[in-house]
């Protein structure tokens, strides 16, 4: 904990949800839900008017569907959208201090006292704070954030969340325990739904109450990592550091199938697209990975991980499918899967490159950047549903796929984005950041004037 | 039985006989080491499926007769003995081994339950002991020490004609010995798999002698098998099964920067400088004019740089290897001097021998390196 409030915590209010709004006039004011779409989609972001009625994120979409009035937008993910916003925001964090580690893609804390601002009083962190947040909605076309600055990353992401959406709330050092003191213990890292539960049954329901426990009992309750943690955590002790790269310490890839899968074919297209996605992560990480995972999850949820790890790191998309492919052979498939996934971990800066044998089926390089535009869109908890489908999906065949909240172009209307599709129509809303409310048109799926396009400039 | 054997010689032949045996045989039977005395002495034979091992010593038989006892244990006592003949004696369920006043006991195994030994094919051709032992553990080296890919645990051996090579690689590196030999058909055209460690086993077990005859192929019963044999000692070992992966695309038909460097400076820097690099991170080596330099380690990591002489022809380079594979690559040319050629940092590198500094490179023994790679 440091003696100065410079430590500033940046979330992105309703990130998603708020890009789509700005993208799509239509939409501004409305309950928007950005997530998976299928029958087993999770909502990623929900808007603050579609939180109104009770959507939150990593519930699931049908849930939200069932919460939301007629009306509500459910729209899949556009990671390179997202991108492009948060890169924009990131430079700007990168003005205030060198010194940035970013969380998530909407996420980062800031060290302030490594940064050019001299004055680091509770009204001098305020106003450059305030500043920060004005330039954020400026260069970003209206997305607000809310800020939260502290003597540790613990309270300043507190703070961040105290105020949301559009908050800047500043702890002044000496004032944690304080503040800390009649939030609920569920703002504590590391305290989740279990373990407020279980606080509960000991009368626990506030920080408050928490700091009145004894460290003894803590430990007896949650065991020495978890009660001894918690014990500081109460006390607002946490010396973290904001690091500038947060080193990625594995990457992955998974797909949930629409149904369950027994077909070992299915299963082996999915295994090579998702060993494809992982590689072209990893290769966006700059890394190689020694110890490759599959995780399987059966259609009872009970989920296997096996995983084997190799003499020599590698980044070859074609050794992680051998290896993978050798590990699903050791599961046992006949009741369907749920959920198929790849990762690695060990990573290194270095491969050891193979030789290429003459007869050597290599692998395509990994899929170039755009199409798998889910990449680097950050863990959430509904970080498993936010991505395009896998071949496993694309076994009906069939005309090109639109999904809801997709740019497209029409060579005669122009940008929009895509309402909804099925049937072999497709439906356009034709509008940008900067137009008014647009038209909606119908098309055939196949219709050759219509193709996807880049996300607009706001 | 009976029989009167010289210490060192029955020492020598069950410990050469036994060497291949395992600790946890798949039947109890193979543990043992058969021993049996006729007109020409004494046989030993071991066998554990996968290798046979059959060696004839002189012996003063006095009843001839076979028994089957703990290899591993004949060969520790064997050792032991004093510097006396040794008298090995049937009787009953027993085999009594004396040697001066030492006398030992040993359990008869079931004659009755042991395999019979596979029969080597016919001898393919001839080659110098010290030159086959050699060119297998300058081979041995690349094969694939993991099991992942059962093939790559095995040398390739091909002939043709007077032709014979050795090959194995594990994907990260490859290593081709060719050399000429005398088969006993000038028209010999065969390839075998042979397990990497049995092979390695094998010749320096058969080096010793002035010529091992190899016999490969499909006559008397030899299907699956290779068979060496050297003065009175006779091997077989199982060959591995399956499709060598095709390499010869693997050699780079172009050279663009070649280097010759003194081997034991080259070895000796790298073995220093990769004090530094931990577990497999690469040294790298950058080649300019009359010299190499070599680095490992960086950022908060420790570091360590040495540069070598080296000659320089063609443009300068910067590369990066394992350095474990280097230094097997090095310690396998068996050179004064050490010849890289090179096309790209990212593309194989060829490391080969030649004599002197300035004289012809020595491609009879290849080894074909894949750099490491950074990430960008």
């Amino acid at each position: 904990m440091r003696s100065t409030a410079s430590i500033l915590h940046l979330d992105l209010d309703a990130f998603f949800a708020a890009v789509e709004q700005r993208d799509k006039p239509s939409l501004r004011g409305k309950p928007v839900c950005v997530g998976g779409i299928g029958p087993r989609g999770v909502v990623a972001t929900a808007s603050y008017e579609a939180r109104v009625f009770g959507a939150r994120s990593a519930m699931p979409t049908a849930e939200a569907r069932r919460r939301c009035p007629a009306g509500t937008a459910f729209l899949h993910p556009r990671g390179d959208a997202y991108r492009k916003s948060s890169r924009i925001v990131m430079e700007l964090l990168h003005e205030l201090s060198p010194i940035v580690e970013q969380v998530s893609v909407d996420e980062a804390y800031v060290d302030l006292a490594a940064g050019d601002l001299t004055d680091l009083s509770t009204d001098g962190v305020r106003a450059a704070a305030h500043q920060l947040i004005d330039q954020i909605r400026d260069a970003t076309g209206g997305l607000t954030a809310s800020a939260g600055i502290a003597s540790s990353k613990m309270l300043a992401k507190i703070g961040s969340d105290l105020e949301k959406p559009q908050g800047l709330v500043v702890i002044p050092p000496g004032r944690e325990l304080e503040t800390l003191a009649p939030l609920s213990v569920r703002v504590i890292a590391g305290i989740g739904p279990m373990t407020a539960a279980r606080l509960r049954t000991f009368g626990v329901e506030t920080v408050a109450d928490l700091q009145r426990m004894e460290r003894t009992d803590l430990v007896s309750i949650f065991g020495t990592a978890h009660g001894g943690s918690l014990h500081e955590l109460a006390r607002a002790r946490d010396d973290r550091d904001v690091v500038v790269e947060r080193e990625a310490k594995s990457v992955s890839a998974e797909e949930t199938f629409q149904t369950d899968v027994v077909d070992r074919s299915v299963l082996e297209a999915e295994l090579t697209s998702l060993a494809r996605r992982t590689a072209a992560r990893l290769a966006q990480s700059a890394a190689f990975a020694r110890t490759i995972t599959i995780k399987a999850r059966q259609h009872d949820f009970s989920t296997q991980t096996r995983s084997e790890t190799l003499l020599h790191p590698t980044g070859d998309a074609g050794v992680i499918l051998d290896v993978a492919r050798r590990l699903l052979d050791g599961v046992d498939v006949s009741n369907g899967l749920r959920l198929l996934g790849v990762g690695v971990s060990g990573l290194s800066t270095h491969s050891q490159e193979r030789l290429r044998f003459d007869d050597q089926q290599e692998l395509a390089d990994p899929l170039p950047l755009g199409i798998d535009d889910d990449a680097e869109v950050p863990a959430t908890p509904a970080g498993d549903v936010r991505r395009k489908p896998g071949p496993a999906a694309y076994v009906g065949g069939g005309p090109p796929s639109w999904w809801p909240g997709q740019d497209v172009a029409h060579t005669e209307h122009g940008a929009g984005w895509v309402w909804g599709s099925g049937l072999g129509r497709v439906t356009v809303r034709f509008e940008g950041p900067r137009s008014e409310p647009g038209r909606v048109r119908t098309f055939a799926a196949d219709d050759p004037q219509l193709s996807v396009a880049e996300p607009p400039q706001w | 039985m009976k029989l009167v054997v010289d210490r060192d010689v029955l020492a020598e032949a069950v410990t050469w006989a036994v060497r291949g045996l395992s600790n946890r045989p798949p039947v109890p039977v193979l543990a043992g080491v058969l021993l049996d005395a006729n007109d020409e002495g004494l046989t030993l034979s071991a066998f554990d499926y996968e290798v046979s091992a059959k060696v004839t010593v002189d012996a003063q038989v006095d009843e001839p007769g076979q028994v089957l006892v703990l290899g591993r244990l004949l060969a520790e006592i064997s050792r032991s003995l004093p510097n006396k003949p040794v008298t090995i004696n049937a009787d009953g369920h027993k085999v009594e081994v004396t040697c001066g006043s030492s006398r030992f006991s040993l359990q008869q195994m079931p004659t009755a339950d042991y395999p019979t030994l596979p029969t080597a094919p016919e001898p393919t051709g001839a080659i110098a002991g010290d030159v086959f032992t050699q060119a297998v553990s300058q081979v041995a080296i690349a094969a694939d020490k993991s099991d992942t890919l059962p093939i790559l645990t095995g040398v390739r051996l091909q002939i043709e004609g007077d032709k014979l090579s050795l090959l194995a690689t594990d994907r990260y590196r490859l290593a081709l010995r060719e050399l000429t030999w005398n088969p006993t058909e000038s028209d010999a055209d065969q390839v075998a798999l042979i397990p990497a460690r049995t092979l390695s086993d094998t010749a320096k077990a058969l080096g010793a002698s002035g010529s091992v005859q190899i016999a490969l192929g499909s006559a008397a019963g030899g299907e699956g098998l290779v068979g060496f044999e050297a003065g009175q000692r006779r091997t077989t070992t199982r060959l591995l099964d399956g499709e060598y992966p095709k390499v010869t695309s693997i050699f780079p038909t172009s050279v663009d920067t070649v280097s010759v460097i003194e081997t034991s400076a080259l070895t000796e820097a790298v073995k220093r400088v990769s004090l530094v690099a931990e577990r497999n991170t690469p040294v790298r080596l950058r080649f300019s004019e009359g010299q190499v330099a070599i680095e490992a380690g960086q950022g908060d990591d420790a570091q360590a740089s040495e540069a070598v002489e080296a000659t320089l022809t063609g443009p300068e380079l910067e590369i990066a290897f394992n350095p474990q594979f280097l230094l097997d690559g090095l310690g396998a040319i068996g050179t004064s001097f050490a010849r890289m050629s090179f096309t790209q940092p990212s593309r194989p590198a060829v490391l080969s021998g030649q004599a002197e500094a300035d004289g012809d490179a020595d491609e009879s023994y290849r080894y074909v390196l894949m750099p490491v790679r950074f990430a960008s």
